[in-house]
């Protein structure tokens, strides 16, 4: 018999399809998990509406949940996610893997983006500067570090 | 909130979101090819969201809502179908107008008393919030420059078609202009049949494919 522990073990072994350092429990996208007999219900709150990755995050929890001898049912809520929603696990590991973290509480204004801190994953400096407010996914900013000399990738606050 | 209504949205961020993806590529440095790139890529997750709602009320599915209707039943802006590559300042022009008047509609949508379409209008809120905030900076580049207030005067009356009659007084407000006579939505200009022709032509050439 399945168990709800069992469920958020099982789906906090899901890679993020595009950052694959992060799983999807310490996204924040797994808002709850419900078991009722061989029935599972997962509430999902996806990051971006135009992000390819949705379809490929419902699938492999479906799968992962199968794989637990149960039925899924993955429910996209309507409620929004935020990027206040990433666990403290999740943003060391994106810090760990080249990405900064989230900056701040949601919703940023353009003056936070610009002036607020954000340091250089890589050396740790706040000499950093926006560079673009989009990325190679809709998730991501660019920044540039005057330190070290390095662009990175900031994960959007959303 | 009625199905009608639903798809003007859809119509609107689709268009926008092709329009906007023409300048992948070509854009006039780097970072607006991202940035135009995954404008384009937000705004048509937006329109799925959009026909998903809006087909579950009509029994039909997102694609079907986005690919297979006749030029004459889209119901989107004429803001949004113009044809705009390679003019940057008339691209700026129609990006900052739009994001004023959708962050307008998104206002209102965010109060609605159907759960589903204000939960939606929250999430957008939040990726469109990025939208205004590069549309704004934009502007500010751009605002002493003679060109893109042609284009401002040019694309104003075609903002305000993008409302409703009771929220254009807001928009004035938001950019500062006095209200003229709009140019309303259905009205179709010449560049959206080639817009379909093109958009339409994969799903065209296999129908009922699933991809």
């Amino acid at each position: 018999m399945v168990t709800a522990e069992r469920v958020w073990e099982a789906l906090a072994e899901i890679p993020d399809p595009e950052i694959p350092a992060l799983s999807l429990v310490d996204l924040g996208v797994v808002r709850d998990v419900e078991v009722d007999g061989d029935r599972v219900h997962v509430g999902f709150t996806p990051t971006f509406l135009g992000c390819p990755a949705l379809e490929v995050m419902r699938e492999q929890m479906a799968e992962r949940i199968r794989g637990l001898g149960a039925k899924p049912d993955v429910e996209v809520l309507s409620e929004g996610w935020s990027s206040d929603r990433i666990t403290d696990e999740g943003r060391r590991k994106l810090h760990d893997s080249g990405f900064a973290p989230p900056s701040g509480k949601a919703p940023p204004t353009l003056l936070q983006i610009q002036t607020g801190t954000h340091p250089c994953p890589y050396c740790g400096s706040t000499d950093t500067r926006l560079d673009n407010l989009f990325g190679p996914t809709p998730c991501r900013s660019i920044r540039y570090c005057n330190a070290c000399r390095q662009p990175f990738e900031q994960f959007k606050t959303v | 909130m009625s199905a009608q209504e639903l798809l003007q949205l859809a119509d609107d961020e689709l268009f926008l979101g092709w329009r906007n993806s023409e300048w992948t590529g070509i854009a006039p440095f780097l970072e607006e090819d991202v940035a135009f790139s995954s404008i384009a890529q937000t705004e048509i997750g937006h329109a799925r969201a959009w026909y998903e709602l809006a087909a579950k009320e009509l029994g039909s599915d997102a694609d079907s809502l986005a690919f297979d209707r006749d030029p004459d039943e889209y119901l989107c802006a004429p803001l949004v179908e113009m044809r705009m590559v390679d003019d940057w300042a008339r691209t700026i022009a129609r990006h900052w107008l739009y994001e004023n008047a959708d962050a307008i509609r998104i206002q209102v949508l965010l109060n609605s008393t159907n759960r589903e379409v204000a939960g939606l209008a929250e999430k957008i809120d939040r990726e469109e919030a990025y939208h205004r905030m590069h549309a704004a900076m934009w502007e500010e580049r751009l605002r002493d420059e003679p060109k893109f207030g042609v284009a401002i005067d040019e694309l104003w009356p075609y903002a305000l078609g993008v409302l409703s009659e009771e929220q254009r007084p807001l928009l004035c407000q938001a950019v500062d202009r006095d209200e003229v006579q709009a140019i309303e939505r259905g009205l179709h200009i010449e560049d959206l049949r080639p817009l379909l022709e093109e958009m339409t032509m994969v799903r065209r050439s296999v129908p009922g494919a699933s991809w």
